[in-house]
């Protein structure tokens, strides 16, 4: 990241903004992904449930969510949310944001990899006499996580770029950073290159990542 | 301004055509000889307090010097004005009967009264700030009038009359705020402002105040309503626009603290033309038909009728 800083000197004089924004694109990505997968376990949960009502719920959550722009989401924490009476600062909304709208994305991902677990294995452990909870949580989620690295990395990724959008809501980011690059040095085709650059050292490695991990905790058959 | 935001965008981020404060040619040269200081009205009164000292008339197509642009324009059956159609109080579309109102359109209108065009023979055409240069370059408007900052880099291609207005970057709060009064109490405040902006960068710098950044002034305002950000800066003519639509819950304070000198924009090289256009403002300062035309647009708004600024004859 630095050498690649150094190569372009007029934005090196504002390495320090953008590093900020770099780490700021970070604390983002890790802590709504860490909630988005919380989120998604449930759901995706609910909607393998044998309970009628929890299906239906997590139905209408991952519909809602993953079928309204990220952008208005994140505006609606902030512009509408605190007419209801709840102000939410701009971090914690966008974290709020893109935890609840990538959680609809793992959800699905996630009960991909549960209906890829053969049936035999469900019936299996319902016949040893486990409940359903018990059934989701020894049997088929560790099978089911192992099969679904690679769309859960994919998710990682999105997020990752979705992230720029904070700042539409005032979250000083990579993307919001390069912005102010732009305006005080003039120099847009240098500050968009190393912003892309920035990106991908994220994305990238992530992606490297996934692939180790997906050998890794394969079930070999 | 990288993002174009959705929603609440009624005010798009409009420093577009403000940005380059620092390459802006402040009329401090200005070789002004006619009264343009004394001869304004300072209050709201209505009635222009006209100088008697003043020994600017308006001027008129009679000594149009042969074969130039202004006596190309004076013989015209029509002229053609660039104006803005989304600016409120400067050139703005009124959706009722189709017609542009606002502070430029009145300047545009002095103008071309003085060619001795009628105002059947104007016809106003909408000029986004992108296209400002290339109307002009191309001769699809005679001259444009469109919150218009004069800088170098448009001088390469354009010249400038005026400026017949100084817009600058100011500070907007809640009607009933009392402890901002000006740039110098924004420490610790919460300032909006649009994201990767000019305004964004001088309150960055010139002050310490905590910046808060959304995609659209609207946004800002709507912050400001919810009590979300203290304050919401950047240019004046945006901001009394904002005013104008929010029922008096919003007011300026302080004075600006940056200069985008607006100016009209007419084809390069075309010198009489542009004197007349001079001639032409310093008269109006004079006869008080400038006040008149501020007071009958921004001065909605506005409270008090600024001192004209000086023409700058380069």
């Amino acid at each position: 990241v630095s050498w690649v800083l150094a190569q372009t000197s007029t934005i090196a004089d504002y390495r320090d903004l953008l590093l900020e924004g770099f780490w700021r694109t970070v604390q983002l990505t890790a802590l709504s992904f860490v909630f988005a997968m919380a989120i998604g376990l449930v759901v995706a949960s609910l909607r393998v449930s044998p309970v009628a009502p929890l299906r239906a719920a997590g139905t209408v959550y991952v519909e809602t969510l993953r079928n309204i722009p990220l952008l208005l989401i994140l505006l609606f924490i902030v512009f509408a949310v605190p007419k209801l009476g709840a102000l939410i600062d701009y971090f914690p909304a966008a974290v709020l944001g893109f935890s609840l709208y990538t959680g609809a994305f793992v959800a699905e991902a996630i009960r991909s990899g549960i209906n890829a677990v053969g049936v035999g294995q469900a019936e299996a452990a319902r016949s040893i006499g486990l409940t359903f909870p018990q059934n989701l949580r020894l049997v088929i989620l560790p099978q089911a996580l192992r099969n679904v690295v690679a769309p859960l990395a994919n998710v990682l990724i999105a997020l990752t770029k979705n992230t720029s959008l904070a700042s539409a809501i005032s979250v000083v980011e990579l993307t919001s950073a390069m912005a102010q690059v732009i305006e005080r040095t003039g120099q847009a085709f240098e500050a968009l290159i190393v912003t892309s650059l920035l990106y991908m050292a994220i994305t990238i490695p992530v992606g490297l990542v996934a692939g180790v991990v997906e050998r890794r905790v394969r079930i070999v058959r | 301004v990288l993002t174009g935001a959705l929603l609440l965008g009624l005010v798009a981020c409009g420093d577009d055509d403000d940005d380059g404060a620092g390459a802006t040619t402040a009329p401090a040269g200005a070789t002004t000889t006619a009264a343009s200081g004394g001869a304004t009205t300072t209050a709201a009164s209505g009635g222009a307090t006209t100088s008697a000292a003043s020994g600017a008339a308006m001027p008129t197509c009679d000594d149009a010097p042969a074969g130039g642009e202004l006596e190309r324009l004076c013989n015209a059956t029509s002229v053609k004005v660039g104006v803005k159609y989304d600016q409120p109080l400067f050139g703005l579309l009124n959706p009722t009967n189709q017609e542009v109102e606002g502070f430029d359109v009145e300047i545009a209108k002095l103008v071309a009264s003085a060619l001795g065009k009628t105002e059947d023979q104007i016809e106003f055409v909408e000029t986004v700030s992108r296209v400002r240069e290339d109307v002009i370059v191309n001769g699809q408007v005679d001259y444009v009038v469109a919150t218009y900052t004069i800088n170098d880099t448009r001088k390469e291609k354009v010249d400038f009359a005026g400026p017949y207005y100084v817009a600058g970057q100011d500070i907007m709060v809640a009607a009933d705020n009392t402890d901002i009064t000006g740039k110098d109490s924004l420490a610790g405040k919460t300032v909006c402002t649009a994201t990767g902006s000019t305004p964004e960068t001088r309150l960055r710098e010139e002050t310490e105040a905590e910046v808060v950044t959304f995609d659209t002034y609207s946004e800002c305002a709507e912050a400001l309503r919810d009590g979300r950000v203290e304050a919401v800066s950047t240019d004046n003519v945006i901001l009394l626009g904002l005013i104008q639509e929010s029922d008096a819950e919003f007011k300026l304070v302080g004075e600006p603290f940056s200069e985008e000198p607006y100016g009209i924009g007419l084809k390069k090289g075309a010198d009489d033309f542009r004197t007349f256009v001079n001639d032409v403002l310093e008269a109006s300062y004079a006869d008080g038909s400038w006040a008149e035309a501020f007071q009958a647009t921004v001065g909605q708004v506005a409270e008090e009728t600024p001192e004209p600024p000086s023409v700058d004859r380069y």
